[in-house]
């Protein structure tokens, strides 16, 4: 045979090789195909060796032939583990070109994302410190694969993250948030979400990185899922500790974080009133500075130009602040909070939000009996009780509401808003409303008429107490404000009285 | 005073006549002697007893003035007192009412600080409300702006990609019909657009899509590709024109750089360094071998043929040729000038600072 035969037959066998990858790689684009390519063929078996090809093309190819099917699900991907595909990997991800490391850094990528385990797998082979390398590479497009990966390994647990930060990726995803390139930042700013996530000493590790004045640098900046990623990175730093949260305050982010709030984008929506919630949460200290800075009424915007899960965080920044002090709750009244609130009570379909906004006005009305004015006015305390009587109510959402009403009935002095719940109430609230008619009567001469004129006397008349309860009590301090005829006039079953005594009255006959 | 008279007369009568009488005239006598006495002691002592009463009387009167005046004025000191405790009370009320106030306001509940507070932040409320508003609108406007930019682009490009529509002076064009008063918009659009040149696809050397989507396989070219060949189906082209595939030989024929240029820059010191890893890896040494330590001791000085030739070195070149030599010169005097100085010179370096003038 002469040479050129005989290189034609190596020739045929690297097009086929070719060929071969491509083919898988194409055909696990497509989720139809999985099934076939992962039982029928058992294609992990042959794609390993081609890991280990020649020709810098095959591999390639062949890696993200993996990276997509491990992609796919849980069982491939431990396929992947288990076909000791990952040491190679790993090996050659140090020492290929950049075509090969992004894919392998995909590969990874695609076995971490499915649970803690398969990530600590990655973890175990030694992965993360050449990913770390690769943060350093020259190229973008390594740089973001690596930063890609890194951050589904440390989204999982602490133990992970742990892990990541202490190969030392975080000074190096501070420097790729500096980066030019828009989709590196995205990566680096929520891989840096991830970290902070988990416990406050990796918040703090992160703060300590340098991150927040980069990360506060960006909240203005035109792309829409950057900011996502940084007003979340930001919020999840600022949820762990007060000192953490007044660190992000610090980096001036105020005035700014507002503009957020009016982004077309829901999710910036979302998470800026998430950063502005756990910013909230912490001092009444911090709540004031929000308050001070109009944070109160931007967020009271947004809750009414957004449905559904978006307006969560804000309803429960509302709930914060004016949880802390009465002039906060105040300043969520005048910021005209409630009304925005009873809204979102009645119009929301989810419990939880509904639950969300009943704590809030609960926190809102429970300080004075102002406060609990503004929130009668509002007409929401039968919105409330119909939710807590309501049997297609979550339970979360039962407790909830009643707390609310409870704690909002023992300051509220605002007798209209109080008499339908003395024809409609369950006796647990029952007692309240009479409790808060036993202490205003007394002292108010024009509600005590008003009380008779509606027949509120009457209904009182009608409660069955226990003799020496509390109810009876009020009850009884009630009736001391009338003279005894007309208690006695109300009292059921009177004319019954008044007929006997004309059946067993002696006319007097002269 | 008859009656006493008569007394003295009897009493006469008793000196000339017998004792009897004087006897039967003595009781009456002594009963009233007796009477005249007691009436005038009695008037004595009730003189006295009147003197002495009215003695008394002042005594108790100014006694009595004293003790009342005693009682008046304790009276007006408790008086005097109970006004001054009432003022004192009065004014200690409205010390302690003030201080209260302060205090409370301070440290307690400030009514009117807190109405101010939440007008205060009413108002910043509504002036966030409103730059926020404001922000909001900008962003939309800067959308559309830059939305109309881009359909603006898109037509102007559709325009040039059919600039062929025009119309010409003899046919009018799609957009201009001759049944029309107006051409249509678009007729003016094509007038003003430059026909685009067809071009020729680019070898594109750069790599087509990102990352993101080459791994995602959004594109069905989402593979590495090698380098792109040379255009096979190429017409041939009017006019006189070499024949293309020697123009495709020129043009798509390898680098052939001339031996300097295909040489690197630093290729000596590659070389040196090449050359100098042979030596190691030979095990030559490098350390310049150094004379014994006594050797240079008996060594002669040999001074070099210039410091040593007798003639010594040519003066030539290190004399200025513009050297005065004071004791050549024949007079002392300076040659005298037959013309006057010239006026431009002689001002030279004292009008330095003049700047701009014409001398």
């Amino acid at each position: 045979m002469s040479q050129r035969q005989v290189l034609q037959v190596f020739e045929q066998y690297q097009k086929a090789r070719t060929q071969f990858v491509q083919m898988v790689a194409e055909l696990a684009t497509r989720p139809q195909n999985i099934e076939t390519l992962q039982n029928a063929v058992g294609v992990m078996s042959l794609l390993r060796p081609l890991l280990l090809d020649v020709v810098p093309t095959i591999q390639q190819t062949a890696a993200l032939a993996l990276g997509r099917l491990a992609n796919y699900n849980d069982d491939l991907a431990e396929a992947v583990v288990k076909g000791d595909i990952l040491p190679q990997l790993v090996y050659s991800l140090a020492e290929q070109n950049r075509f090969y490391k992004k894919a392998a850094a995909f590969v990874l990528r695609a076995v971490a994302k499915h649970s803690p385990q398969l990530a600590q797998a990655i973890v175990d082979c030694g992965a993360l410190d050449t990913l770390v390398i690769c943060l350093e590479d020259f190229d973008p497009g390594v740089k973001e694969s690596a930063a890609w990966a890194l951050g589904y390994i440390a989204r999982h647990n602490a133990e992970l993250s742990q892990a990541v930060v202490d190969a030392g990726a975080v000074p190096l995803l501070v420097l790729c948030i500096q980066e030019p390139e828009i989709a590196l930042k995205r990566i680096a700013a929520s891989d840096l979400s991830d970290i902070s996530k988990h416990s406050p000493e990796l918040a703090q590790t992160v703060v300590d990185a340098g991150a927040i004045a980069h990360l506060a640098q960006m909240i203005l900046n035109p792309d829409a899922k950057l900011k996502r990623q940084v007003l979340s990175a930001l919020s999840q730093i600022a949820k762990h500790s007060v000192d953490l949260a007044e660190m992000v305050v610090e980096a001036e982010i105020f005035p700014v974080v507002l503009t957020c709030l009016k982004d077309k984008d829901e999710y910036v929506k979302k998470n800026a009133s998430t950063l502005i919630r756990e910013i909230a949460k912490h001092t009444p200290e911090l709540s004031q500075l929000i308050v001070n800075a109009g944070g109160v009424a931007a967020v009271i915007d947004c809750i009414g130009s957004c449905k559904g899960n978006i307006r969560l965080p804000g309803i429960m920044m509302l709930g914060y602040v004016a949880a802390h002090s009465e002039n906060l709750a105040m300043a969520v009244i005048i910021s005209k909070g409630v009304p925005q609130l009873s809204a979102c009570l009645s119009e929301e379909p989810e419990d939880h939000i509904k639950a969300a906004t009943a704590w809030a006005l609960a926190q809102i009305g429970r300080h004075t009996p102002e406060h609990a004015r503004a929130v009668a006015v509002t007409n929401i305390l039968p919105v409330l009780l119909s939710l807590y009587m309501s049997a297609e109510s979550s339970e979360d959402l039962q407790v909830k509401s009643k707390k609310a009403i409870k704690s909002i009935l023992q300051k509220c002095t605002y007798l209209p808003a109080l008499e339908p719940f003395l024809y409609d109430a369950p006796p647990n609230i029952l007692k309240h409303v009479v409790g808060q008619f036993s202490k205003v009567l007394p002292h108010d001469s024009k509600a005590r008429r008003l009380f008779v004129t509606s027949g509120g006397l009457k209904k009182v008349q009608e409660i069955k107490a226990e003799p020496g309860s509390l109810l009876q009590e009020y009850i009884n301090s009630i009736n001391n404000c009338y003279p005894e005829e007309i208690v006695r006039y109300y009292s059921p079953g009177y004319s019954d009285t008044l007929l006997q005594r004309v059946d067993s009255y002696q006319p007097i006959i002269n | 005073m008859a009656c006493f008279r008569v007394i003295l007369a009897t009493n006469e009568n008793l000196l000339f006549f017998p004792l009897s009488v004087v006897d039967a005239f003595r009781k009456k006598e002594y009963e009233a002697a007796v009477k005249i006495q007691s009436w005038f002691r009695g008037c004595q002592v009730r003189t006295y007893i009147r003197h002495l009463h009215r003695v008394a009387t002042v005594i108790q009167k100014w006694w009595r003035s004293y003790l009342g005046r005693k009682c008046y004025q304790h009276k007006i000191k408790l008086a005097y007192h109970d006004m001054k405790m009432n003022i004192y009370n009065a004014m200690a009320v409205r010390i302690q009412k003030r201080w209260r106030g302060y205090k409370v306001r301070k440290y307690g509940f400030n009514y009117y600080y807190f109405k101010e507070y939440l007008r205060a932040i009413s108002e910043t409320n509504d002036a966030v409300r409103e730059a926020l508003d404001e922000f909001a609108d900008m962003r939309e406007r800067e959308e559309k702006k830059a939305d109309l930019e881009r359909e603006e682009k898109k037509r102007d490009y559709a325009a040039r990609k059919m600039h062929y529509l025009l119309s010409t002076k003899q046919i009018p064009g799609v957009y201009n019909s001759p049944f029309r008063k107006d051409p249509d918009p678009r007729e003016l659009r094509l007038q003003k657009a430059k026909p685009l040149t067809p071009q020729r696809h680019k070898a594109k050397q750069k790599r087509p899509h990102s990352l993101s989507s080459w791994l995602a396989c959004t594109s069905t070219r989402s593979f590495p590709r090698s380098h792109t060949l040379p255009p096979i189906d190429r017409k041939q082209c009017q006019g006189p024109f070499r024949d293309v595939s020697d123009v495709l030989k020129q043009r798509y024929k390898p680098l052939e750089p001339t031996l300097r240029v295909a040489e690197p820059i630093d290729t000596l010191k590659e070389a040196r360094s090449e050359f100098r890893r042979l030596e190691l890896s030979r095990n030559v040494q490098e350390n310049m071998f150094l004379p014994f330590s006594s050797y240079h001791k008996n060594e002669r000085y040999v001074p070099s043929m210039h410091s040593s030739t007798k003639y010594g070195p040519g003066a030539y070149g290190y004399h200025r040729f513009r050297d005065e030599s004071p004791n050549k010169w024949i007079g002392g005097k300076d040659f005298q000038t037959i013309l006057p100085s010239f006026d431009l010179f002689s001002k030279y370096g004292k009008s330095y600072s003049k700047a701009g003038q014409i001398l």
